[in-house]
């Protein structure tokens, strides 16, 4: 596979799913999303993989856990208000350490909202909407060919880390056709051994290998709070306490090298704009508009949207104004608020289900930047 | 007959269960063992699923591949085992709250679909973990923890449920007769698609104390309230309506009906 073609958003996610080994789909229709399912069905049987139309989307991301610890790659694909139903799985996920792939294309909310309409509203819900402490990787993307690109990211991160990744589109990435090159790309590999008895972390080798169902290991996987051989543990804290600083500090111990973003004129920048997503777009053509009129802006674009990297945040960002651009009321600025400090943080946001339009990111910045003084 | 070998089916560091006494659970559990053993399965290819609730804890208890999830989803889980590893045997284990109350939907698109899973339904009829909560299969005019006058809904009659949604083979036991329901869970694991077996059960600590049996009164109740099936048919009807039929219910040699 080499080849650059004119696809779907959502059609890049299913080839890329393809390409990094996914081979079980579980999924329930839903709008923006449906299209990824209809690819997996399309194409999994093709490649030795299975297809599964759930009953609800618990079932779906449930299914993907069994399958994942069947010994196969898995992937569901929603949006909001499925993703909504999800959140009780993904706690799952993270305390049984399963690796396992979501999609969420966005659409506005809340509820059932404008289901054609994109959004960007579910970036602290995909963080937080479990219960409990945890931590796990969100990426996102602002084309058809990055999302291919981090869909596989997604499925390599989940094997090195054990956990879920998801991804956060929109509707109108997902819904976008536009010329993408689907490069193969360096595909991990879910580490099955040796069988030594320890499955779960903390190990002090790090994270623990993953033998499947029926491979003799007799495994005991529980979404109860248990020690590295399974064994429930209800009523230790020691094995409480470790267990729960494991699973958040094996996501946050790798900040560094998960955050993935790109940068434009951030060099000599009085004023960055960070945006992700399709809010990326309007705002890097605004950034070029400027740029050329003379204004002195950059542009961040946060690839990875959990862990951030603080230290990367600090040096690029450094001292300057900082204007998010998204399409919710402030999501991705209330974490760099919390970074950087608030004083710094001015936001641009649109909660209307349409995507921001350069001018109005042009005029937000010429403001922010009259401001500044 | 007694299967020879289940013993080494003990998952003997994580022992002893928990469960309280006069429990079925445990009766269950070796029954469980037992037919694994005697149907001729291989330990290490037989995949237990759980969801939450006492009867959830069995499989913990039994050295195979075991997946205890969150309250309601093990059938689901299941699913994605069994589409994805036709190899393994898939044995979902839960009570009735579990199974028939908030997963009660994957249990029917379960049947439906006649995933190859077996299904064992310990019904005690009372949510016992959480203290004695009105569950689906509650009688009606019981007092539980949140029926202190009674209960007033009508239960769900899971046989009955997981037939009409399409179960290929669907048996009944009670841990009062292991030796039976040994032989109902062989039959179960040897059908190929969709099985389901409703195992009922006393729970001694949240219906038995609350009613003033005592856990032998309990079994003894259980007892006399069963029938075999082909027994059951010949009473007259209003006896019918007394009794529960056990056995096979669908899928056995004959074409069984008890309704």
């Amino acid at each position: 596979m080499d080849e650059r073609v004119l696809i779907q958003g959502n059609e890049a996610v299913a080839r890329g799913a393809i390409h990094a080994g996914c081979r079980f789909f579980a999924g329930y229709p839903i709008t923006p999303s449906s299209e990824i399912m209809h690819c997996m069905a399309r194409t999994l049987p093709e490649v030795g993989g299975v297809f599964f139309q759930a009953e609800d989307e618990i079932a779906a991301l449930a299914a993907c856990v069994g399958a994942s610890w069947a010994g196969f790659k898995s992937m569901t694909a929603t949006s909001g208000p499925g993703f909504s139903l999800m959140q009780e799985e993904i706690g799952y996920a993270v305390m049984t350490e399963t690796p396992v792939v979501i999609v969420d294309v966005g659409r506005a909310g809340p509820s059932t909202g404008q289901a054609t309409k994109p959004a960007q509203g579910d970036y602290l819900q995909a963080r937080f909407g479990s219960h409990g402490d945890y931590e796990l990787v969100v990426l996102s993307a602002w084309s058809v060919e990055e999302a291919y690109r981090e869909t596989v990211r997604a499925f390599n991160i989940a094997e090195e880390l054990r956990c879920p990744v998801v991804l956060l589109l929109d509707e109108a990435v997902g819904h976008l056709r536009e010329d993408a090159a689907l490069v193969p790309l360096p595909v991990t590999e879910r580490r099955k051994g040796p069988l030594g008895g320890r499955y779960f972390g903390p190990t002090p080798e790090g994270v623990a290998p993953m033998p499947p169902f029926g491979s003799g290991a007799r495994l005991h996987v529980t979404g109860s709070t248990h020690d590295p051989t399974g064994r429930r543990m209800t009523q230790d804290p020691r094995v409480q306490g470790e267990l729960v600083a494991w699973l958040s500090e094996k996501v946050l111990g790798r900040r560094e090298e998960l955050f993935r973003y790109e940068a434009w004129d951030v060099d000599d920048a009085e004023l960055v704009l960070v945006s992700w997503g399709i809010s990326a777009r309007a705002a890097r053509a605004a950034q070029l508009q400027l740029r050329q009129q003379g204004y002195p802006v950059g542009l961040f674009r946060p690839i990875t949207l959990w862990p951030l990297a603080p230290a990367v945040l600090t040096e690029v960002l450094g001292n300057r104004e900082v204007l998010v651009v998204e399409m919710n009321r402030g999501q991705l600025a209330h974490e760099l608020s919390a970074m950087l400090g608030p004083e710094r943080i001015r936001t641009l946001t649109v909660t209307d289900g349409r995507v921001i339009s350069p001018g109005r990111v042009a005029e937000a910045a010429l403001a922010a930047l009259e401001g500044r003084g | 007959m007694r299967a020879k070998g289940w013993r080494e089916l003990i998952r003997e560091d994580f022992w002893p269960p928990p469960f309280c006494p006069g429990c079925g659970h445990g009766i269950l559990m070796g029954a469980i063992m037992r037919a694994i053993v005697q149907t001729g399965l291989d330990p290490s290819r037989v995949a237990l699923v759980a969801g939450i609730g006492c009867a959830g804890w069995i499989p913990s208890y039994i050295a195979c591949d075991t997946l205890h999830t969150p309250h309601g989803r093990a059938i689901p889980h299941a699913a994605g085992i069994a589409l994805t590893r036709p190899d393994l045997r898939v044995i979902v284990i839960g009570g009735d709250g579990d199974l028939s109350s908030i997963g009660g939907n994957h249990l029917i698109h379960a049947a439906r679909r006649d995933l190859p899973l077996t299904v064992l339904c310990a019904n005690n009829a009372i949510y016992g973990m959480t203290g004695g909560q009105t569950s689906p299969t509650t009688p009606p005019g019981e007092r539980t923890a949140t029926a202190p006058r009674g209960v007033g809904e009508r239960p769900f009659d899971l046989c009955a449920l997981v037939a009409g949604a399409g179960a290929g083979f669907v048996a009944r036991g009670t841990v009062v007769r292991p030796q039976a329901l040994e032989g109902l869970l062989g039959k179960a694991l040897g059908h190929p698609g969709f099985s389901f077996v409703e195992v009922l059960t006393p729970c001694p600590t949240q219906v038995g104390r609350r009613k003033g049996l005592s856990p032998v009164d309990h079994l003894r109740t259980l007892g006399e309230r069963t029938v075999p099936l082909a027994r059951w048919r010949t009473l007259p009807s209003e006896e019918r309506a007394a009794r529960i039929p056990v056995g096979i219910l669908r899928g056995g040699d004959e074409e069984e009906s008890w309704t």
